[in-house]
C-alpha cells in the first residue's frame, strides 16, 4: 500500500475559487453584466450601492453622447509602439474589431480608448508596485476613432499577467482595458479584453464576476491569422456590442 | 437581430495614465462669465474617501442646447462641448469648472448634468444626475425628483457653497451607506438600456 499523498492546506486562492464557483450558481445577470456586489472581488464590498438602482426614463440629454473628432485624436495615438524614441519589448500585436449597437449597427466615428500593462505585466503608474521592469519605450495608453464600419484598430504589445492584492497569490489574466462611447450617454462602457486560452480565467474574480459562460466568451478576443501581419505582428479580433438604447427588452421585474 | 452586449469590467486602479486628460475638468476656461465650480468628494460605504474614482459629466449649455461638437480632449478654449472627465485626488475630491445648464427644449426633466461614476472595486459604472436648486418649479415637476422620497432626491441636488474664486456648488457621491446617492437604471421607451 502506498502512503496517501500529504494533504496540502487550503490556500486563500482555493477559498476564492470556491466563492467564484458558488457565485456562478445564482441567477443569470441581466445583459451579462457583473453584479456590483461580488464577494470574491473584495473591493466591491464597500463600493457597491446597497439600495437598488432607481429606474428612470433616459432624459433627452442622456439619449445623446459627446462627439469626438480628428482634433481629439492623433493618428499615432492608435499605435502604442511608437510613443517613444525606441521600440518597446514584447510580442507586437494588432487588436482590431467593430463597435456595434445591439441591433448590429456600427457605432461610427466614436472614441475608443485603451490602457494596459507592458509585456512584463507592469503599468507605467506610480501605484503599481509589481517588481517587474518598466519599459522606457512603452507607456500603454492609446486612442482611436471608429471608422464608417464601426471598426477600430490598435497596434500594441501583448500585456503580461500581473499580481494584485485581492488575496494571497492573486494574478490577473493578461488584458487590455477598453473605454467606449455610443451615440447615447446610456451606452457608455468600460471593460477589459482578454486573450484566448488563459489559465488564469477561473482563478480571477474580476473576469469571473461575469458568471454566464457565454457572456465570458464575449470578453475574449479571437486569434485571427488574416489579421496577423507577416514578419511583423500577430493579430486579434474583438467585436464590442454596446447596450441600448432601446434594444434591451424590458425586465418584467422592473416595469 | 439582437446582439448580446459586451459585459462591463472595472476601470481598475491604473486608469490614471489611460483616461484622464489635461483640462478634463475645464468645460469652460478660467474667467468665463457665469462659470461655476462643481466639486465634491466620492466616499465608500464606510465613509472613507475614494481616491481612485473617475467621474464623467455630460450636459447642455446655458442656452439648453446639447453640443454636437468635437474637441473635448483637446480643448480650444472657446467651444462649449459639454463633456468633462476628472479623476478623484488622494482625498477623494474632484472639481470641474463649467456653466449651469439651461432647460433642454422638449425635455420633461429639469436642467441637470448626467454623471457616470467609475472606480476600482466597481464592476459596472453607475449613472446619476446633478440638479440645481434654483430651478424650483422645474425640479418640482421633474419626473425623477418628484417620484423620490425627499431625503433621496436631496442626494441629486447640488448645494451652493461659493469659494474664494467665485460661485461654486458641492455635489458629493456616496457609493453606499447613509446618504447613499441615487443611482439610475436608465431606460428608453423600448426598455432598459443601462
Ligand atoms: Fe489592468
Amino acid at each position: 500500500m502506498s502512503p496517501a499523498p500529504p494533504e496540502r492546506g487550503r490556500s486563500e486562492q482555493d477559498e476564492v475559487t470556491d466563492a467564484i464557483r458558488e457565485a456562478a450558481l445564482v441567477a443569470p445577470q441581466r445583459g451579462g453584466h457583473p453584479d456590483r456586489a461580488y464577494a470574491p472581488y473584495r473591493s466591491t464590498a464597500l463600493r457597491s450601492p446597497s439600495q437598488p438602482l432607481v429606474v428612470a426614463p433616459a432624459s433627452l440629454l442622456e439619449q445623446t453622447a459627446p462627439v469626438f473628432g480628428a482634433k481629439d485624436v492623433a493618428a499615432t495615438d492608435a499605435d502604442l509602439t511608437v510613443h517613444s524614441t525606441g521600440e518597446p519589448l514584447g510580442e507586437r500585436i494588432v487588436v482590431t474589431g467593430r463597435v456595434l449597437d445591439r441591433d448590429g449597427r456600427p457605432v461610427r466615428n466614436q472614441l475608443v480608448e485603451v490602457w494596459q500593462a507592458n509585456a512584463s505585466g507592469r503599468y507605467a503608474h506610480d501605484g503599481d508596485r509589481h517588481p517587474a521592469p518598466l519599459d522606457p519605450h512603452f507607456t500603454g495608453g492609446g486612442r482611436c476613432l471608429t471608422d464608417d464600419d464601426g471598426r477600430y484598430r490598435f497596434v500594441t504589445i501583448k500585456p503580461g499577467a500581473y499580481p494584485w492584492r485581492n488575496h494571497h497569490n492573486a494574478w490577473r489574466p493578461a488584458h487590455i482595458h477598453f473605454s467606449l462611447f455610443g451615440t447615447a450617454f446610456t451606452q457608455r462602457l468600460v471593460t477589459q479584453m482578454y486573450f484566448p486560452g488563459d489559465q488564469l480565467f477561473a482563478l480571477d474574480p474580476i473576469f469571473s464576476s461575469v458568471t454566464d459562460e457565454k457572456a465570458q466568451q464575449r470578453l475574449i478576443a479571437r486569434y485571427d491569422h488574416d489579421t496577423t501581419v507577416a514578419e511583423w505582428a500577430l493579430g486579434y479580433q474583438w467585436d464590442i456590442v454596446l447596450d441600448g438604447p432601446g434594444a434591451t427588452p424590458p425586465d418584467p421585474d422592473e416595469v | 437581430m439582437t446582439l448580446d452586449p459586451s459585459p462591463s469590467q472595472t476601470v481598475g486602479p491604473f486608469f490614471a495614465f489611460g483616461l484622464p486628460f489635461d483640462g478634463g475638468g475645464d468645460v469652460v476656461p478660467p474667467g468665463t462669465a457665469g462659470a461655476i465650480s462643481l466639486h465634491g468628494t466620492v466616499r465608500d460605504g464606510a465613509g472613507a474617501p475614494v481616491p481612485d474614482a473617475l467621474l464623467e459629466f455630460w450636459q447642455a449649455g446655458p442656452d439648453g442646447r446639447i453640443a454636437a461638437r468635437a474637441g473635448s480632449l483637446v480643448r480650444d478654449g472657446r467651444s462649449f462641448t459639454g463633456f468633462a472627465r476628472v479623476p478623484t485626488d488622494r482625498s477623494g475630491d474632484y472639481v470641474i469648472r463649467t456653466l449651469r445648464p439651461g432647460p433642454v427644449a422638449g425635455s420633461a426633466e429639469a436642467p441637470h448634468l448626467a454623471v457616470t461614476v467609475f472606480a476600482r472595486g466597481l464592476l459596472h459604472h453607475l449613472f446619476t444626475r446633478v440638479y440645481f436648486p434654483n430651478h424650483t418649479e422645474a425640479n418640482a415637476a421633474d419626473p425623477l425628483l418628484s417620484a423620490l422620497p425627499e431625503e433621496r432626491a436631496a442626494t441629486l441636488m447640488a448645494i451652493p457653497d461659493g469659494w474664494f474664486g467665485g460661485p461654486g456648488y458641492r455635489f458629493d457621491v456616496r457609493l453606499q451607506g447613509p446618504g447613499e446617492t441615487v443611482f439610475l437604471d436608465l431606460i428608453s421607451e423600448a426598455g432598459a438600456v443601462r
